[in-house]
């Protein structure tokens, strides 16, 4: 159970559809945990697509590297985390053209993060697909300290920052790549309600 | 749409086919300023009938002191660019309507690519004085078919982003190569024949550009055509559009108030719901997506003309 089918919500809610290949092009794949998965699934779909791919690889506890590595991109690389990637990341970026295509698989942390820094990159966002796979964990912003507390999944929850109780909202940044976190109880300090799993 | 009386002050011939024109407010009062790519609308009494045609502004957007256009003569046209030439002088005065754009830069992008065509220069001719104000880096990649005909040649500055491609000099347009590697947040912008805009939306589709990059603009005149008929929902009054009369035109000559802006198909004002079509429409216009034409339920007065045994509209 990766693929995840989220209720309808707003309008500004990303949604995810599985990733359709573009062919052989100027290509960087970004992927975590149960995102490879999507990746592998694009490639057997259309193998071309990995012609002229750079593929950035997260395991993060998960075990695709044996199939991952087999796919032979053009370029690839595994990486602890998304921050160890970052240089490599923004580097890709800066040396891409115009026609380039991103594809982003994995949590909604990895894509609102790495979509975010597309954009700011100067990526149209129709060239940038993203996949949904494995968790359903938030990347959050609380709206009052504005930081951001990674891999949220209770609603409410405690901003990591300055330590107030915020809901989870459907609300998204694009710019931040994050959700919006807003204090539940600042009408009547101290009413929260029962903290509960966030639902897809 | 707000005219205002101006003075041509200057009138000019640029090549054997095209002349410019410059308009000034007859008590020298400063005129709105407007963004690059922006055009007018400019009024002709010509015989019995008001012709209006728009222009592009080929003059400094931030110089609110004239307007100036520059006109293609066409010699099998409506009527409309030989009347500029040949009828207007310095010192008359015309109705000129504010600017208005539809081919405005999409300020979001790192990078813009302009690509004219012929008379396609002239949007580009105000959009370069916006640029260079902007400092942010362009080129300009424009095609002519001989050096006597680029009537832009004038007005463009010697930089090494400024590129010309002339035919009959054997350096013709190669879009594959502006295309490609250009960097990320490039905008791509088309003005000249149907035939350049398409070349560049097949080019840039090759090459992998989402059409959100892609930006064009092509006036239509209004095509020739059969007289038809055409009958007003509201008043039951039914017209004649003549062969070189556009619908848009015959409802202005009847004194019907329809809103329009720039004349040519694009910019979806003057849309008019049809309520009963018997034939075809020919829907000549950059406006109405496939579904809509397909339909026969809307029709753009501006360019688009009918054949068969009733159209109603509601107007």
């Amino acid at each position: 159970m990766t693929r995840v089918t989220f209720s309808p919500s707003i309008l500004s809610r990303p949604v995810y559809a599985p990733l359709e290949s573009h062919g052989a092009g100027p290509t960087i794949m970004l992927c975590d945990a149960e995102g490879a998965a999507a990746i592998l699934d694009l490639a057997e779909r259309d193998p071309a697509v990995m012609d002229y791919a750079h593929v950035i690889y997260i395991p993060s506890g998960s075990d695709y590297t044996v199939r991952m590595r087999a796919l032979e991109a053009r370029q690839y690389h595994e990486a602890p985390s998304y921050d160890a990637i970052t240089a490599r990341y923004r580097k890709a970026l800066a040396d891409a053209t115009m026609g380039t295509r991103l594809y982003l698989a994995g949590t909604e942390g990895l894509i609102g993060k790495a979509a975010a820094e597309a954009l700011a990159a100067g990526l149209p966002a129709q060239a940038i697909q993203a996949e949904h796979r494995g968790s359903i964990a938030r990347r959050m912003q609380c709206v009052h300290c504005k930081g951001v507390t990674e891999d949220v999944t209770t609603d409410p929850f405690t901003c990591s920052h300055c330590g107030l109780t915020l809901f989870v909202r459907d609300h998204f940044s694009r710019r931040l790549g994050a959700f919006q976190g807003v204090c539940v109880d600042a009408e009547t300090p101290g009413e929260v309600p029962e903290r509960q799993e966030i639902l897809p | 749409m707000i005219a205002q009386m101006l003075r041509v002050t200057e009138k000019e011939a640029l090549t054997p086919l095209v002349t410019r024109f410059r308009f000034e407010h007859p008590d020298g009062a400063p005129l709105p300023l407007f963004s690059g790519g922006a055009h007018v609308v400019v009024e002709m009494p010509y015989g019995d009938m008001l012709r209006r045609n728009a222009y592009s502004l080929i003059s400094a957007p931030d110089d609110g002191s004239g307007y100036e256009i520059a006109v293609r003569r066409e010699d099998n046209g409506r009527g409309g660019s030989r009347f500029m030439h040949g009828n207007v002088a310095t010192g008359d005065l015309m109705a000129v309507t504010s600017p208005f754009n539809l081919f405005s830069l999409d300020l979001r992008a790192r990078k813009h690519v302009l690509i004219a065509g012929g008379i396609g220069i002239t949007p580009f001719l105000s959009q370069l004085h916006q640029l260079s104000r902007m400092q942010v880096p362009f080129e300009l990649h424009y095609a002519a078919r001989s050096r006597e005909e680029a009537a832009g040649l004038t007005f463009l500055p010697s930089l090494p982003h400024i590129h010309l491609h002339i035919s009959n000099e054997g350096n013709r347009m190669d879009l594959g190569a502006i295309l490609s590697g250009q960097p990320l947040g490039t905008h791509v912008y088309t003005c000249g024949p149907e035939g350049l805009i398409a070349a560049v939306e097949d080019a840039a589709r090759r090459h992998g550009w989402p059409a959100a990059a892609l930006h064009s603009e092509a006036f239509l005149s209004p095509p020739p055509g059969k007289p038809f008929k055409v009958t007003l929902a509201r008043s039951g009054q039914t017209l004649t559009v003549g062969p070189h009369q556009s619908l848009l035109e015959a409802l202005e000559a009847a004194r019907i108030d329809i809103p329009w802006s720039c004349r040519g198909g694009a910019c979806g004002q003057c849309e008019t719901a049809v309520t009963s079509c018997k034939g075809r429409i020919e829907h000549n216009d950059h406006w109405l997506s496939d579904d809509d034409c397909a339909a026969q339920t809307k029709i753009m007065p501006c360019v688009s003309r009918f054949e068969g045994q009733e159209l109603i509209i509601d107007r």
